[in-house]
């Protein structure tokens, strides 16, 4: 049996428009291993949901390797399909249709048989949450629901992988917790391979394995916990009171790597937080500001990703400008 | 070619529960056609009567009040007012209360005795529909009372070898005997109609799931192009039938059109003509992006099939450049066929080059939009 369940090399998307092309995928290499959960997360217009359609050949490819389970995207098409759940980012189940009759369609659409349905349809309502509401229309459920009703319909013919486009966005809170709780279970209790794009952070920590995209290239592709540990230093977070002021003298002090703010407070990166905590106190101090609650927290995603896209932005720039220098005009 | 019946059967199961749903559209779908026959039955009649005249009637004699009172009886002109001048029946006419004017001259009956007799019957061109209508009419009946004239000039001065006139013409009108516009437009309309609808439907619901997101959706599943076409196709097929089937009971039995030829051959050709209009449908859906520009494809093929292909304005007055712009509208085979076997009740014989042409452009459609139906998103 392939242990790969999700493949690409070098993986290339050129949008040819009116305006000119867009390389809206740029070299992507990722792997993701059977029984795992990979989250390809990135700001908007990284290029994940057309990463995601090329993988699934909703999209024909530039360039490079794409395939899933072994089969290719752009060749073996319906033997992906028959093997692969996704759901895509809009809400695209029919919404005109009920809870059940959309199960049913599905269902039959991957040409599961009767007796099959007569089981696993039920068992797919209760997991799901919806088994109260199989007579209500799509279009008419809650946005939490919808995205539940899409991945039962999706898990109808038993899939090895499920793809899913950014499945929480517009949901709320508590039904995004419900949502990743349902993925975990899936995860845990039949190993099925988990393909996830998301901007949000806090769900891309629930992954074994990130794909970090920006502008059309993986930023970083590893575990959270490494991705997290890619950014140097350790990392300070205060309050300030007066904080134009206060973001700027820290960019002059000593040992201060980077800086991020988030809300009303500042996160500094810092090469040794016991040493410079002290320091940026003091420093602050002597212009008359106070530093509210500082304490040394660990780097969560969030923070890792800034500073990587930061550093990406810094590398293209410099390139650039190389490149500026380097022309003759 | 891996087609499934489960999965045919299924999108066709989830087209219907769609457009069942959809109570709203499907009742325009079905009552449009019979309100845009009782429209064009009741309020728009291509022959024009009753022209509303105002008569300034300077010689007040017998020979000018039996020259107004032929063209009242002709049931062409009403008069609707005597003026006492020239320029007051132009001033009618500029307000639009009068579509015609008629002057006689002072001393029209000493005219006509002379053999000099003049009147001027002014007609509004603004409107070329009365205009024809008026047109003729008024040369017609202006004719006929001068041949009246002149046969009794003649007999009274002794001369009875030329008691009749030379030539008679009979005329008989075929089809139609009673020149009833109904005759003309009812299979227009059931044709007009199906190409419309067909069109229609199919570009507006693939554009729509195109729209949603849920052709996104559908093409990850392993569903083929051919089933999903089919899948849109059949319950259209079936919708516009139903609206084939209700026009023509209507014009047979409300208006009273008579029907002369063979229904079932009619309904087989229809059928082909069904499938020409979808895959138009398809076709155009490939190319609009949005459920606008597929309203506007629509729009604009609606303007061309009314004007291009004989659906009122007869094709052999245009140029021949604008009728081979109609030519390539299949709408233009289908009228002929099917006034050829509704109104004069011919068959195959008679149609059959319209047929064949008909039934290639319907061939090469299907395979076209069958190529250019996308199998992925871009």
């Amino acid at each position: 049996m392939n242990e790969i369940a999700i493949r690409t090399r070098d993986l290339v998307k050129i949008f040819k428009t009116r305006r000119g092309a867009i390389n809206a995928v740029n070299g992507v290499t990722l792997q993701v291993q059977r029984g795992q959960t990979y989250g390809l997360i990135g700001p908007d217009g990284a290029g994940k949901t057309t990463t995601t359609r090329v993988i699934l050949g909703l999209l024909r490819r530039t360039g490079g390797e794409s395939s899933v389970l072994g089969y290719d995207s752009m060749k073996d098409t319906y033997a992906i399909r028959e093997r692969v759940g996704y759901i895509a980012q809009q809400f695209a189940l029919p919404g005109d249709l009920t809870v059940m009759e959309n199960m049913r369609f599905f269902a039959d659409i991957h040409q599961v048989d009767e007796e099959t349905q007569r089981h696993r349809i039920p068992e797919l309502l209760e997991f799901a949450g919806l088994s109260r509401f199989t007579k209500r229309l799509a279009g008419k459920l809650s946005g939490g629901m919808k995205k539940k009703l899409a991945l039962a319909c999706s898990l109808i013919h038993g899939p090895d992988v499920v793809m899913l486009d950014e499945p929480t966005l517009g949901v709320d809170p508590v039904s995004r917790r419900e949502f990743w709780d349902l993925l975990g279970e899936l995860r845990t209790e039949k190993g099925l391979t988990i393909f996830v794009c998301t901007p949000y952070m806090d769900e891309a920590e629930r992954c074994n394995l990130i794909g970090l995209m920006y502008e059309g290239q993986l930023v970083a592709h590893d575990s959270p916990e490494k991705i997290k540990r890619l950014v140097p230093g350790q990392l300070l977070e205060f309050t300030p009171s007066h904080f134009a002021p206060a973001k700027e003298r820290l960019a002059e002090l000593e040992g201060v790597l980077e800086i991020q703010t988030y809300g009303r407070m500042i996160h500094v990166f810092v090469d040794h937080a016991a040493r410079r905590q002290a320091e940026i106190i003091r420093a602050l101090g002597d212009q008359g500001i106070t530093c509210e609650g500082m304490r040394e927290i660990e780097p969560r995603m969030e923070e890792a990703f800034i500073s990587l896209i930061r550093k990406q932005q810094e590398r293209a720039r410099a390139a650039s400008e190389t490149a500026a220098a380097r022309s003759p005009s | 070619m891996a087609f499934s019946r489960q999965r045919f059967r299924a999108l066709i199961r989830k087209e219907f529960i769609q457009l069942l749903r959809d109570w709203r559209t499907l009742l325009s779908i079905l009552l449009i056609p019979i309100v845009e026959m009782f429209l064009l039955a009741y309020a728009v009649n291509l022959t024009i009567d009753h022209i509303p005249m105002v008569v300034a009637d300077l010689s007040q004699d017998d020979q000018s009040r039996a020259l107004i009172h032929a063209l009242v009886i002709s049931g062409y002109f009403d008069v609707l007012q005597y003026v006492d001048s020239e320029t007051e029946v132009i001033h009618a006419i500029d307000q639009g209360q009068a579509r015609a004017g008629l002057v006689i001259p002072p001393g029209f009956a000493t005219g006509v005795a002379r053999g000099d007799a003049q009147a001027l019957m002014m007609l509004d061109g603004s409107d070329s529909f009365t205009l024809q209508s008026g047109y003729g009419a008024a040369l017609a009946i202006a004719q006929a009372r001068s041949t009246e004239l002149a046969m009794e000039k003649v007999s009274r001065s002794g001369i009875t070898a030329l008691g009749e006139l030379p030539i008679f013409t009979s005329l008989r009108i075929l089809y139609n005997p009673n020149m009833d516009g109904m005759v003309f437009m009812v299979p227009a309309t059931a044709a007009m109609l199906l190409q419309v609808m067909t069109m229609g439907m199919t570009a507006m619901s693939v554009v729509r799931e195109q729209e949603m997101g849920t052709l996104e959706q559908l093409l990850v599943t392993p569903a083929r192009p051919m089933e999903l076409i089919l899948g849109k196709l059949v319950p259209n097929i079936l919708v516009a039938a139903v609206d084939m089937v209700m026009v023509v009971l209507f014009g047979v039995y409300w208006f009273g059109v008579p029907f002369q030829g063979n229904p079932w051959l009619l309904g087989i050709l229809s059928l082909l003509f069904i499938i020409s209009g979808l895959g138009q449908g398809l076709l155009a859906s490939s190319i609009a992006h949005t459920q606008r520009e597929a309203g506007q494809m629509i729009a604009v093929l609606m303007m061309l099939a009314n004007l291009l292909t004989g659906f009122i304005y007869p094709r052999t007055a245009a140029p021949l450049w604008v009728q081979l712009i109609g030519d390539l509208i299949p709408l233009t085979y289908f009228l002929r066929i099917i006034r050829g076997i509704f109104t004069k009740g011919i068959g195959v014989y008679f149609i059959w080059q319209d047929i064949a042409v008909l039934l290639l452009y319907s061939v090469v459609v299907m395979v076209l939009a069958a190529k250019s139906f996308k199998t992925r998103l871009d």
